[in-house]
């Protein structure tokens, strides 16, 4: 459905300290990325902070800061997604599930922001609130919580609200950005099976998260990022055991770092720092 | 992760010290002018009165004949003096009142009250209240403006300190017994002083301004002192002759003086 | 219930803070070298004997401690009497109200044209950042923000009433007419240009102000969430600038009743327009205390009531602070 070739994206930064301090220089946050996401399949991107997860998300829809260096390929449905194929498709076929909460426009009820979104995708007006009502009556959102204010709501129905808008919009490609922070075990649970749900749907969910452990019960597919690179792409199933199905050091390790697999740091050298990265993660 | 969606100013740092440069060479150029020609604002020539702008008289003369670019330059001068001198009055005002507002909960009351009054009052009003008390004069403006422009950043400050007491590098240093002086030279002062510098330079256009206003309505500098607020006050009373060049020069200079800083100081905010 | 509670401690704290203006002005008139008598005589300073001086003195006080004096004043001020101004001739309090009723067209037709016009081109420039519409915009909105408001004025009279003979260069009326006698037609006239003047300086704040709003939405997550959903530029800018920017728009407008004031001070002066500005200065310059006291306290109530509105809209209308969310 996505095919990434090749991505490379650069974004400007200010060196501290440095005597030319006006002096603008470039950063690589994404390195000659290659990825493929198909229909009916959750794919998950799984790297610590800062591996460009969330930078390949807003390069896919197109919402990256205008001083930003891109290249490479993206393709959607075999045919090249560039940015005016990017502004045709963004909530028709191409759906974000954002990272914060602060999403949700403070000044606007919940039913409100749920039927724009549903007028952007393009049903009528008349249907739009329609479709809202459905969308939230499907993620278990009350009356109570469609008349709220997102500061009213908790963080577990804020993530639903922001769900439903991305479901509302019957999107082929929904991208999930971390939709499990923060969030106690039970809404987890309910969160994660919900972007199940939507690719057994035959949508193609790419699921941006830090947390191995959260996109294993319902991945198809893990691809490892660290710096901006890819690491590994193997399937969910390859996780398991001491990982010997993992081709690359660093997915082994992480695997193995988790707390279920009892932090054993023994398989590779580069063990302590590998344990550090997941400990922040 | 929070992302600028568009961004139009792509290189701010360098715009930033474009502007500063372009300032500092005007300054330059007009504290040095000062210097050149002497008293060539004061001096009379009887043949030529209200003369309009000409190659002769770039901008024109004044009803005593005075060459209205030599008076249009000193007067920008003058603002520039005065502006700096009550800008870093009132810098060092709202420090010391912020620093004091954060010793006790009484005083940050009363600091806070105190500052709730200056804002109730027009600051015009009030400047001329001050100006009324102390006499007039150079001093009275200068001390009036800075007495009247320090709340807003003494606000900042304030917070700022606030903040700054409860991080846990500061209170890791005081535990660890380092001096009050050390605490203050080491970790306060690298942080308030860029708020300070961009908090003078945002107060210098403003005080500029209203020290014009203040000597046109006559509560300000003498009249015998060639002020662009003295200039225009004299420029009124030739407006229905036609005497049009009197009341435009020294105004677009003092626009351009403070669209100036207003640019530096925006660009520098940026760029930091 | 605790919108209600606000507002009365916003009311106390009005109470204090005009107090407190009460006793800064008094002193700082107490200060003046200028002296209470020859202040008090005005223009008849040389008729008066030393004895007679000695009378007023005893009459009104002033060689009492500056703590009497001030009591006395606020007793006279608790019953309504603002004492008696001797460049007009009149009780300070009847000088106010007849002056401000002048004042107040000028301030409220600008007050009206600026915070409209500036919102709209705010919200305009905000939305096309960076388009040749905001340029524009923003360029006016830098230059008129840095003009000082007098020469504005010098300007517009220059313009119109000199060179065009548009309108006319002085006054509220025709002179020599008496002010009932002046239609409403002509009254408007005079009106037209100092407010547009205090108008055009007045819009540049609030563009200013409304545009910076409108950035910071479209650079929020807010706004990206928009966009990823499809949504144009210029609906994030009508469903969700809009209501972002009109609440710090209106506020910004009622806080800043004090520069509007100000401003008018200025114009007044350049137009010659009789309102209370004009009176201010000619009370400060002919050493008219009471009156300069009495506009003191009149502006600063003015003022602060319109911070206090300023700050309860929040706690009226934002729907994150209303339910005690903060």
């Amino acid at each position: 459905m996505l095919t990434i070739e090749r991505l490379t994206l650069q974004l400007p930064y200010y060196a501290h300290g440095h005597a030319s301090w006006w002096k603008r220089r470039w950063a690589t946050c994404l390195d000659e990325l290659s990825l493929q996401f198909s229909a009916g399949e959750v794919h998950a991107v799984v790297g610590a902070s800062g591996a460009g997860k969330s930078l390949l998300a807003y390069a896919v829809m197109g919402l990256l800061p205008t001083p930003a260096r891109l290249n490479g390929q993206l393709c959607y449905q075999g045919k090249p997604l560039d940015e005016q194929r990017q502004r045709q498709l963004r909530g028709r076929e191409l759906a974000l599930i954002p990272q914060s909460l602060s999403a949700l426009d403070p000044l606007v009820r919940t039913q409100r922001q749920v039927t724009w979104a549903a007028q952007r995708a393009g049903h009528a007006p008349a249907n739009a609130w329609h479709s809202a009502q459905q969308a939230l009556n499907h993620y278990q959102l009350d009356a109570h919580a469609q008349q709220a204010y997102a500061h009213e709501l908790s963080g577990g129905m804020a993530r639903r609200v922001l769900t439903a808008m991305a479901h509302v919009s019957q999107a082929r490609l929904v991208i999930a950005d971390e939709p499990t922070v923060g969030l106690d075990p039970h809404q987890r649970q309910r969160v994660l099976a919900a972007l199940r749900e939507l690719a057994d749907q035959g949508k193609s969910v790419m699921l941006i998260t830090h947390d191995l452990r959260h996109a294993l019960p319902i991945a198809d597919r893990v691809t490892i990022m660290r710096d901006g690179k890819r690491v590994e792409t193997a399937p969910a199933h390859a996780f398991q055991g001491t990982g010997d199905l993992l081709v690359h050091d660093y997915s082994q390790a992480l695997w193995l770092a988790l707390p279920d697999n009892h932090f054993s740091t023994s398989a590779t050298r580069q063990a302590p720092q590998l344990q550090q990265e997941a400990d922040v993660a | 992760m929070r992302l600028a969606l568009t961004s139009r100013d792509a290189q701010p740092r360098l715009r930033a010290a474009f502007s500063l440069g372009v300032t500092v060479l005007l300054v330059t150029g007009l504290v040095a002018s000062q210097w050149l020609l002497g008293d060539s604002a004061q001096q009379m020539q009887f043949d030529a009165r209200l003369a309009p702008p000409s190659l002769d008289h770039w901008l024109g003369t004044d009803a005593l004949g005075r060459e209205l670019w030599a008076r249009t330059l000193a007067g920008l001068a003058l603002s520039f003096w005065v502006g700096c001198l009550a800008a870093l009055l009132s810098t060092l005002i709202a420090l010391s009142l912020a620093a004091l507002a954060t010793l006790s909960a009484r005083l940050d009351a009363l600091v806070s009250l105190l500052i709730d009054t200056l804002l109730s009052v027009p600051h015009l009003i009030l400047l001329m209240l001050i100006a009324f008390a102390l006499g007039g004069g150079t001093q009275a403006v200068i001390i009036a403006v800075a007495v009247t422009h320090w709340p807003s950043l003494a606000r900042v400050l304030r917070a700022e300190l606030l903040q700054l007491r409860q991080a846990p590098y500061v209170r890791i240093s005081r535990a660890l017994g380092k001096s009050r002086w050390f605490v203050l030279h080491g970790h306060l002062l690298p942080h308030l002083l860029p708020h300070c510098l961009v908090g003078a330079l945002l107060l210098f256009p403003h005080a500029i301004l209203h020290e014009a206003a203040l000597t046109f309505l006559g509560f300000g500098l003498s009249p015998s002192q060639p002020a662009i607020g003295v200039l225009l006050a004299d420029a009124m009373r030739y407006l229905s002759g036609g005497y049009w060049w009197l009341g435009v020069f020294p105004g677009l200079g003092l626009l351009v003086m403070v669209l100036g800083f207003e640019r530096l100081s925006t660009h520098l905010r940026r760029a930091l | 219930m605790r919108v209600i509670a606000r507002i009365a401690t916003r009311l106390s704290r009005l109470i204090l803070v005009l107090l407190c203006v009460a006793v800064v002005s008094f002193g700082l008139m107490m200060a003046s070298p200028i002296d209470p008598i020859d202040a008090y005589l005005g223009p008849q300073m040389a008729q008066v004997s030393p004895e007679q001086r000695e009378l007023i003195a005893q009459r009104w006080g002033f060689d009492e401690p500056p703590a009497v004096q001030f009591g006395h004043w606020l007793r006279q001020l608790a019953s309504g009497d603002l004492g008696w101004s001797h460049v007009y001739n009149q009780p300070v309090s009847e000088v106010i109200g007849q002056r401000f009723q002048r004042s107040i067209v000028l301030l409220g037709g600008a007050w009206l044209l600026s915070a409209l016009l500036g919102f709209s081109l705010g919200v305009v420039a905000g939305a096309k950042e960076g388009s040749t519409l905001d340029n524009i915009i923003s360029t006016y909105a830098f230059i008129t923000a840095s003009t000082p408001a007098f020469w504005l004025a010098i300007l517009a009279v220059l313009l119109f009433s000199v060179t065009l003979g548009w309108t006319p260069t002085c006054c509220a009326g025709p002179t020599g007419t008496l002010s009932q006698d002046v239609t409403l037609a002509t009254r408007l006239h005079h009106l037209i240009l100092p407010i547009a003047t205090l108008a055009l300086l007045g819009i540049a704040n609030v563009t200013l102000h409304t545009r910076a709003r409108m950035l910071e939405l479209m650079r929020s997550e807010v706004a990206t969430h928009a966009f990823a959903q499809g949504a144009s530029r210029i609906d994030v800018a009508w469903r969700h600038g809009l209501r972002h920017a009109s609440l710090p728009a209106m506020t910004l407008a009622f806080a800043s009743l004090g520069e509007l004031f100000g401003g008018s001070i200025l114009i007044e002066q350049v137009f010659a327009y009789p309102g209370l500005g004009q009176a201010t200065v000619a009370a400060g310059l002919r050493s008219d205390v009471p009156l300069l006291l009495g506009i003191a306290l009149f502006t600063a109530l003015f003022v602060s009531v319109g911070n206090m509105i300023a700050d309860t809209l929040y706690d009226v209308i934002d729907p994150r602070i209303k339910q005690g969310g903060l």
